[in-house]
């Protein structure tokens, strides 16, 4: 019931967003309260949760299921383990960020903020239904449908090339998409002929994958694979991320690479492992080669970019391709590294996400050229820049270290060539963190859409005069209230997680230990504890 | 196998240990929150966090010393870091001598630092920062000998990389300031590869990263294996303490304010490779290969940074080099082993006062000359500023080893040791270390001429902004810490090495002291040849620069060797061409590749099926959102349609 609830008062919440045109405070104000009482609501499923049930053998908490379509065996049946409820978490925390950071972003002409935010609250829905449904028919179906809102999110409120973007983003999803539904059916005609009859509930599906022979694994397998790997993305199917995560308005894109993206990395771990075990390690050189490719080729490109916000979408392709690493590596610790990795990354992703979109509102460029000394004026924004970028090169004492270190701890044993490859990509990921820094916030002030915004006369490479810096820094503030609001809870986020991981760890562990044991598969390495 | 102490559970006073980090921590926490409110305050807040915890480390060091040996070793754990399944990380806590010393220097030494740097940034509006990042180096490296576990010294390990970066970077506005806080971060992430890699090998074959059950069962480990551990150790500690090849990063540091450079380079930071090779000596002892990697490592970098530090005419640099030099025999000296990982320590404790004070005196000077960093401009200084005269000289003589202060118990010990080493290791190490002992003597000589002593170049020249330079002594607060280092810096040595005491303390974390024996050279003579050479530089400095004007312009028509040391024997220029170029050339290819390529294809693609003419693509962009738009009031309808079931 508490699912149900989660799953639809966001989209409650979006219906009474969307009419008020006219209003946008109103409509800002309603969408964020929507927002906080399902962070709330999230907050008490969490507690709901038990740690010790799991461990015991309990697959899946706080089930619902009705009869959907009988004639296909369709349920609508929501569940959660471990693994999806630090997502829900994830979900929850983001979007009231994501509101209140788009609180006072330029909408663009004819649309109205009502339906922004009223698209981010169905695309709340979309995503806890595609986290919690334990039917994988009624996955397929939020799998798809949650590309509608953000499809008009990036398409309607986007940057200058929104259109191409959109279109993009959307053709290559839905083409995942649809070769997903051919496998879902595939897998239906499979359980039909090992069960006696069809079925999509997962449980059921997982208890025969034993017996499904390799082969027919395999296509199934692949078929999975690809619409994950188009969303999660892997190289070489990447390229609508660059463009769909630098037309997209912030918020949006916040949600699609923080949470949207989640659903590849988690489909594998949900679906591809459990349902297809002797796929999953036949293939897993293939997927492993991809990642680390990914790791390496991702940092390279977010090292050349000249687009901030493409920028940002290229690091991201190569912590996915830490998070595959510690997929198909199958050990406790890379598993839950990997998991663990999927909440941090939407944290200081998200984060960097947003301090770079307060850095385009300012100067009214996504180019990194055109910023340079921004510390001088600003140094609270530059500071909150050098955090999320700390966390996205996993320095220990941040969030992602904890799961960069599980991940790569965790796959050495099974795999230590591509583990060897993939921790050279944190020289790579220092490399490129850093040298943005230095581009945009060190040195004097410089770049065209700082100085413009700070109309100054002397052009660039001039030092600005410490007695008029106060004044001219009104042209480039530094951040307000609602900016240090918004950022706040993320930087506690980052450093608390850093820390003490250990009730996120708690609830992971025992599903990740299930999924081990579905893929029949014991840890490498079983430490001294046991 | 080395003999492994018994771990207690701390008590008493040492059950507090974890207020030895806590406090900088929070210190450089509320200093970075509290924002300009901190402004007139926060300095002393810096401060005094750090006092306190040198005072807590005294307690707790006095407390441990009136215990038997075998119970000085005990560990605080403190909650569990990171637990999954059979991993258990703790966040805990490992006192015992060897982390008890380091926790004195770091502290004791990092008091003084930062009392001094109160005077020194006094004029800096950015002072309140720069306690704040100060703060946080010392509580890094303060976890980084703390922790009772590989990544817990992983967390220090990178967060004094942290540290470092902020610091070097400091003067935010200055290009080359950036460029050399990105560089030294980059070189130590290198290094961190190696010690990240080290921890996973540990984990696989042991299934574990707690110190007290990797010694336990190091044993167990195929040798092959042992030595890539070892090896992949030394490559951590060759990015933290700027050795060979990831030294390029060291002389760079400069570019922070001057305390900073007294931090990293006396008491923090470049001491860290020491401690842990130190500090897993049980894993070194099982390998001849891999010790003798750590050896010629330490070897190569000692003669690198004496040549090296003859040819700058900047007082920081040359210090700067002189520390890579001298970390360079700390780690030849625990590369030698048993008989050499306390003289390791010795001579780190040692170089820590005497290295902070030259520093901490290089700024004393600086503040003076209008932080000109130019020895040509500076000469006969030592009327004008006595007490720094007198103390840096007292440093001076301790790095030179001159008979009876520090450098001369310390040094030397490590250079007899090397000559004790089996066969050709013999004759290279030790001589390779006589030869760079007397450059040393040549190029510090030389740096003491040309700024203390010979004409006052300075009366005739400008300052940048067209004034005139008064050089003048330092305030109270910078010269009270320079006193006290001098003292360290003349006794130190004596008292560390006097009976043995420093090597008895250590034993229970290093195992017993070895006395050297046989080798190349008898015990009788090497002192003797050390001695000789050192006279022999400081003589030929003498001759080369003191009996000659020094011209304010430097001479460009020299010899390759020189110009060679100059270019920092081509480190930077081999770095450049090796990775830095084509990285950027490979990185732009890639980029070119994904857009045009990779991309390319999905677009061709997408063409193909679509077409390629503007009609059909309007045609398909707006079948696209209908499609979606559909899509999205199905799913509603599916929902609504759901809860008519559920709740009807």
């Amino acid at each position: 019931m508490l699912l149900l609830i989660l799953l639809l008062l966001p989209l409650v919440g979006a219906a009474v967003v969307a009419p008020m045109k006219n209003n946008a405070r109103t409509a800002k104000l309603v969408a964020l309260g929507f927002s906080l009482v399902s962070l709330v609501l999230t907050i008490v499923t969490w507690f709901s949760y038990s740690v010790a049930a799991a461990s015991s053998g309990t697959r899946f908490q706080l089930e619902l299921s009705v009869d959907w379509i009988p004639a296909f065996g369709t349920h609508f049946a929501l569940g959660i383990d471990g693994i999806a409820l630090v997502m829900l978490a994830l979900i929850a925390v983001l979007v009231p960020i994501v509101m209140a950071f788009s609180w006072e972003e330029r909408i663009p002409e004819g649309r109205s903020a009502a339906g922004f935010y009223s698209l981010i609250l169905a695309t709340q829905s979309l995503l806890v239904g595609v986290f919690a449904a334990t039917d994988v028919f009624l996955f397929y179906v939020f799998f798809e449908a949650m590309l509608v809102p953000m499809y008009f999110m990036i398409g309607r409120f986007g940057g200058p090339r929104r259109q191409y973007a959109a279109v993009k983003f959307f053709l290559y999803s839905l083409l995942g998409g649809l070769i997903m539904l051919a496998a879902v059916i595939g897998l239906f005609v499979v359980s039909g002929e090992q069960l006696g009859s069809g079925t999509f509930t997962w449980v059921d599906l997982q208890r025969m994958a034993a017996s499904v022979p390799e082969s027919t694994q395999i296509w199934l397998f692949l078929g999975f694979f690809l619409a994950f790997a188009i969303k999660a993305p892997l190289v070489p199917f990447h390229t609508w991320l660059p463009d769909a995560g630098a037309e997209a308005p912030v918020g949006a894109g916040v949600l699609l690479v923080g949470v949207l993206d989640k659903v590849g990395t988690f489909g594998f771990l949900r679906y591809c492992l459990p349902l297809f075990p002797f796929a999953s390690k036949t293939l897993a050189p293939l997927v492993l080669t991809l990642a680390v490719i990914g790791i390496l080729y991702g940092a390279l490109l977010a090292v050349g970019q000249t687009d901030l916000k493409r920028f940002v979408s290229y690091t991201s392709i190569a912590h996915f391709g830490f998070i595959a690493l510690g997929i198909f590596s199958f050990s406790s610790q890379a598993f839950a590294g990997a998991t663990l990795y999927m909440v941090n990354h939407g944290i200081s992703t998200g984060m960097l996400f947003i301090v770079v979109g307060l850095l385009i509102t300012r100067g009214g460029s996504r180019l990194i050229g055109d910023y340079g000394g921004v510390s001088t004026v600003a140094p609270l924004l530059a500071g909150a820049f050098l955090v999320a970028g700390l966390s996205s090169l996993a320095l220990p004492g941040t969030n992602s270290f904890v799961s960069e270190f599980l991940v790569l701890l965790g796959s050495y044993p099974r795999q230590p060539v591509y583990t060897i490859l993939a921790t050279v990509g944190i020289i790579f990921a220092a490399l490129y963190v850093l040298w943005v820094y230095q581009r945009t916030m060190q040195g004097p002030l410089r770049g065209s859409a700082v100085l413009g915004a700070l109309d100054t006369v002397g052009g660039p490479g001039t030092m600005l005069d410490p007695a008029l810096s106060a004044k001219r820094s009104s042209g480039f503030p530094d951040l307000g209230r609602r900016e240090i609001a918004v950022l706040t809870p993320l930087i506690v986020l980052i450093l608390v997680l850093g820390f003490f991981p250990g009730p996120v760890l708690d609830v992971i562990t025992p599903s990740v230990v299930a999924t081990m044991n579905e893929v029949g598969l014991a840890d490498p390495v079983g430490g001294l504890s046991q | 196998m080395t003999e492994l102490p018994t771990v207690e559970v701390a008590s008493g006073i040492t059950s507090l240990a974890w207020l030895l980090f806590v406090l900088p921590a929070a210190g450089s926490l509320i200093l970075f929150v509290a924002g300009r409110r901190a402004n007139t305050w926060g300095h002393w807040l810096g401060v005094l966090t750090v006092v306190a915890s040198f005072a807590l480390g005294l307690a707790i060091f006095f407390q441990t010393i009136g215990m038997s040996a075998d119970q000085r070793t005990t560990e605080v754990h403190l909650f569990d870091w990171i637990a999954v399944a059979g991993l258990k990380v703790d966040f805990g806590l490992r006192l015992d001598p060897l982390s008890l010393t380091f926790v004195l220097l770091i502290t004791g030494v990092g008091s003084l630092i930062h009392i001094y740097s109160v005077g020194y940034m006094s004029h800096d509006p950015g002072r309140r920062r720069f306690f704040a990042q100060l703060n946080l180096f010392v509580a890094a490296m303060l976890i980084l000998v703390l922790g009772n576990n590989f990544v817990m010294l992983y967390l220090g390990w990178e967060g004094v990389g942290l540290a470092s970066y902020l610091l070097i970077g400091f003067y935010q506005d200055r290009p080359s300031a950036a460029t050399a806080a990105k560089k030294a971060f980059l070189m130590n992430r290198v290094g961190d590869v190696g010690l990240a890699l080290a921890i996973f090998l540990l984990w696989t074959n042991l299934g574990t990263v707690q110190y007290t059950d990797v010694f336990e069962r190091i044993g167990q480990v195929s040798p092959g294996t042992v030595v890539a551990i070892t090896v992949l150790l030394l490559l951590g500690a060759c990015g933290k303490s700027g050795q060979f090849p990831l030294q390029a990063w060291l002389p760079d540091a400069m570019e922070g304010p001057t305390p900073v450079s007294a931090l990293i380079h006396a008491a923090t930071m470049v001491t860290a490779g020491v401690y842990l090779i130190a500090r897993t000596n049980p894993i070194y002892n099982l390998t001849e290969s891999g010790r003798l990697v750590v050896a010629l490592i330490g070897t190569i970098t000692l003669l690198i940074g004496a040549i090296i530090g003859c040819a700058y005419d900047d007082i920081k640099k040359v210090l700067a080099y002189s520390t890579v030099s001298q970390i360079g025999y700390m780690i030849l000296a625990v590369g030698l082993g048993p008989i050499g990982y306390a003289l390791g320590i010795a001579h780190l404790l040692a170089h820590g006062f005497f290295k902070a004070g030259l520093f901490l005196g290089a700024g004393s000077v600086m503040h003076a000359m209008d932080d000109n960093v130019d020895m040509r401009r500076y000469g006969g200084l030592w009327r004008k500023m006595p007490i720094t005269f007198v103390t840096f000289g007292l440093g001076y003589l301790a790095l030179i080893g001159f008979p009876f202060l520090s450098g001369y118990f310390t040094k030397d010990a490590i250079i007899e040791a090397a000559f004790t080493a089996p066969g050709w290791q013999g004759w290279v190490f030790g001589l390779t270390a006589s030869v760079a002992a007397g450059l040393t003597a040549f190029y510090m000589t030389r740096l003491m001429i040309m700024t203390f002593f010979g004409e006052k170049r300075w009366e005739e020249l400008e300052t940048s902004d067209g004034g005139h330079y008064h050089p003048h002594e330092s305030p109270l607060s910078m010269t009270v810490p320079m006193i006290i280092l001098a003292f360290g810096s003349v006794l130190a040595g004596f008292l560390l090495t006097n009976g043995k005491a420093l090597a008895t303390w250590l034993a229970p974390s290093l195992g017993e002291l070895r006395e050297a024996e046989g080798g190349a050279l008898p015990h009788s003579v090497t002192p003797w040849l050390v001695l000789a050479l050192s006279a022999l530089g400081v003589l030929v400095a003498y001759l080369v620069v003191g009996r000659r004007p020094t011209p304010v312009e430097r001479p460009e028509r020299v010899s390759l060797p020189v110009r060679a040391a100059r270019r920092d024997l081509y480190a930077n220029a081999i770095n450049e061409a090796v990775i830095a170029r084509p990285g950027t050339w490979l990185s732009r290819f890639l980029v070119f590749v994904d857009n045009r390529g990779v991309d390319g294809v999905v677009n061709g693609t997408a063409a193909l099926f679509g077409g390629s003419s503007g009609r059909l693509r309007r045609l398909q962009t707006g079948f696209v959102r209908s499609y979606a738009l559909s899509m999205l009031g199905g799913t509603v309808l599916v929902a609504a349609a759901l809860l008519v079931v559920r709740f009807s």
